[in-house]
């Protein structure tokens, strides 16, 4: 399960932020903004992904980078809340 | 206001080769043209008439015709230095200002540079001392690039008269489009094109004796920041900063043709057109662009200055499809890579201007420099006050009051607002540390440049070749100080005043003048102490205390609203053009060897598809997009960028 949804955070980075470039080496713990994948604009895309991929709604107080600045952040906070009600 | 070619050495056919540079630059000067062929040098000239109309030809040369010049743009302060020279003697044969530069220079040599008060570039044969010197003013107004070929010194307004030589061809130089894609244009020397360079402002070129030396001959200056402020009376600073842009406004309405101004609803432009309304009794003309959509529209504010000016004023609407269909020729024009749309509505605005009849207008450009309007200044601010407490989840609220305008960034954390501005990350001793977080995310752009140009690459860092040409006073500055350095002395001749200005007013030969950046109100500006520019979080205080009784309140108490245009989507969706698909293609793309050909076709349909693009990708679509209209207008596509050098 964990392996499927970091899967699938990984190949919408790579997609959406990377533009498909493989040969970018995309460590797992790797900050998206430290590492300018991602901007403010981007965020907002990658929250829509999650709430479109996997169901979850999220609360102003999940968008920080805490939960959503590495694949593996992304992956960890996906799996504990698949099911789970969004905070506020 | 024109434009001129020349060379210094030996050319066969010379008349020709200078005709043809001079056709080539025609824009500039639609109104005459002149050329002038000496053993060992030439000159030639395309005129806009704007003082002495009957009797101001160029090339020009003295009464004994053993000095020659050929000059673009204005000396403001011509009618006193005319009557300074008078008195010592000096006999006028035109009305013009060009004659009082060849006086001055037979007077004082190189030495008359710093009695000019003006937007010029210049170059002067002077037969005597078989040398021919070449000059640019002080901020960078007007354009002047040279290139060495074959042993000749050539040198001309703008760098396609320089490829009418015999011989030369254009090469995309890749490290010009890394510091494009970094810090927004290439540093100065360095242009767009290998091998060809510009004449840094306020420098001045002596070729002479089979040498050149290069110099310069005024640097900006800000005081140390522990010295003492040298104005500290903000009544009084006020005052003489209102008599000092009275007077640049006043000499720079000078001209036997109409001046008129822009008028974009902002603070700086609306102080200008206020200023220059009481100087033309005949009336004034205002110009300004407006947009469809609201996020970048100040048609209100255009409206609301020019009637309370009683100004007759005109606009021109920037509709859907016209930034692209103007796009590849406002690259013709700029003569490089651009990331950003801007200057296409200006190309529109200059056209209005010159169809109404005019050629010379005023500008409010420069005071975002001299005075600490640009929101840059403040993020700074905030920055380092974050950084002070870099656990605060309240202070980085205030970067949300300073971008209203991007998307996205309203509904952001406090601590994705921290992240984003790299606040507490940039050391704060960093000489670029007003900076690190543009040119951060500017070159995160780089993510679609090819494989093979990376590893060209792959050794230079742009911002850090930027910080290596810092002067050495440059630490001992206050923080505002070093940022407005960096906006004053690289952005504003590198993009602002070229990409934007010269280059976007002469595509269709207006001139455009500049109250703000009179040298006398620049060196003024430099010595008011931080506090006076920028009060807190707003911008411009002083600039406000001193014009407060120009503008209505509305106007005057206006926050700074960043001039932009629609990006990446004024090429898609509906009425999409042939030669975006076309230029964008996978093949194009693989053709010109620069970018990742997949990733770029991945880009243009994200830029396809969705409604809203960040920075990184709007910034990424308008820079491949201009580089490939680029090869196709100066190369052919076909032709690969020059090895790194």
């Amino acid at each position: 399960m964990t392996e499927t949804i970091k899967d699938k955070v990984k190949a919408f980075v790579i997609e959406n932020f990377l533009f498909g470039d493989t040969s970018y080496d995309l460590a797992d713990t790797a900050s998206l903004i430290e590492n300018d994948i991602i901007d403010s604009t981007g965020v907002l895309e990658l929250v829509a992904f999650i709430e479109d991929q996997f169901g979850i709604a999220m609360g102003d107080a999940d968008i920080v980078p805490a939960n959503l600045d590495s694949v593996a952040r992304i992956s960890a906070f996906i799996e504990a809340r698949v099911g789970a009600p969004a905070t506020a | 206001m024109c434009g001129f070619g020349g060379y210094f050495g030996a050319v066969p056919e010379a008349k020709i080769l200078l005709e043809r540079m001079v056709a080539a630059i025609a824009h500039r000067g639609p109104d005459e043209n002149g050329v002038f062929v000496d053993e060992g040098a030439g000159l030639a000239h395309a005129r806009l008439s704007i003082v002495g109309l009957g009797d101001g030809q160029q090339p020009m040369s003295d009464e004994t015709g053993e000095l020659t010049i050929a000059f673009n743009g204005e000396i403001f302060n011509y009618v006193e230095l005319r009557k300074e020279l008078r008195a010592k003697g000096r006999r006028f044969r035109t009305s013009s200002d060009t004659e009082v530069i060849l006086h001055l220079y037979d007077v004082m040599g190189e030495e008359c540079l710093a009695r000019l008060n003006g937007d010029f570039s210049f170059a002067i044969w002077d037969r005597r001392r078989q040398r021919m010197m070449l000059a640019r003013d002080r901020m960078g107004v007007r354009p002047l690039f040279y290139m060495t070929h074959g042993g000749t010194l050539y040198f001309a307004s703008e760098i396609k008269a320089l490829l009418q030589v015999p011989g030369v061809s254009a090469e995309l130089d890749p490290i010009a489009l890394d510091q494009i894609f970094t810090l927004w244009a290439p540093i100065a020397p360095r242009t767009g094109f290998r091998d060809i360079h510009e004449l840094e402002p306020a420098h001045l070129m002596i070729a002479e004796r089979g040498k050149v030396t290069i110099r310069p001959y005024w640097q900006l200056d800000y005081p140390e920041r522990e010295a003492s402020p040298l104005l500290t009376d903000e009544r009084r600073a006020a005052e003489e900063l209102r008599a000092l842009l009275t007077d640049a406004t006043r000499i720079r309405m000078r001209a036997d043709v109409p001046v008129g101004s822009y008028l974009s609803g902002g603070l700086d432009s609306s102080i200008v057109a206020a200023m220059a309304t009481g100087m033309a009794p005949q009336g004034l003309r205002t110009f300004s662009v407006t947009f469809e959509s609201v996020e970048h529209d100040e048609s209100a504010f255009q409206m609301e200055m020019a009637t309370a000016l009683g100004t007759h004023h005109s606009a021109v609407a920037c509709r859907a499809g016209d930034i692209a269909r103007s796009f590849p020729e406002v690259v013709r024009f700029a003569e490089r890579p651009i990331i950003r749309t801007a200057p296409a509505p200006l190309y529109q605005l200059s056209r209005l201007v010159r169809d109404e009849g005019l050629k010379v207008v005023l500008t409010g450009e420069g005071a975002d420099e001299v005075f600490a309007g640009y929101d840059i200044f403040k993020e700074a601010r905030v920055r380092r006050f974050c950084g002070r407490q870099p656990g605060s989840r309240i202070r980085p609220h205030l970067f949300r009051k300073l971008y209203p305008y991007i998307p996205g960034l309203q509904q952001q954390s406090a601590e994705y607002l921290a992240a984003f501005f790299g606040a507490g990350d940039v050391p704060l001793n960093d000489p670029l540390f007003s900076h690190r977080p543009r040119f951060k995310s500017t070159a995160a752009t780089k993510i679609f440049f090819s494989g093979d140009l990376r590893t060209r690459l792959s050794n230079y860092d742009a911002a850090e070749d930027l910080a290596s040409r810092l002067p050495a006073a440059f630490g001992g500055w206050h923080p505002l100080h070093q940022a407005q350095y960096l906006e004053s002395r690289f952005l504003l001749p590198g993009y602002i005043l070229s990409s934007q200005g010269d280059r976007m007013a002469m595509a269709h030969g207006v001139e455009g003048r500049f109250p703000f950046l009179d040298h006398r109100l620049v060196e003024f500006a430099t010595r008011l102490p931080p506090r006076m520019k920028l009060k807190g979080l707003v911008e411009k205080h002083i600039l406000r205390e001193a014009t407060k009784d120009l503008l209505p309140p509305s106007i005057g108490q206006r926050t700074k609203q960043p001039y932009r245009a629609p990006d990446s989507h004024s090429f898609t969706g509906a009425g999409e053009l042939d030669y975006v698909r076309d230029a964008m293609s996978e093949t194009r793309i693989s053709d010109s060897g620069l970018f990742n050909a997949k990733a770029v076709t991945k880009l243009y349909e994200k830029c396809q598809s969705q409604p809203v693009s960040g920075f990184r990708d709007n910034a990424a679509f308008v820079g491949v997009l201009s580089t490939q209209l680029w090869l196709q207008t100066f190369t052919g596509t076909s032709v690969r960028a020059a090895e790194a050098a």
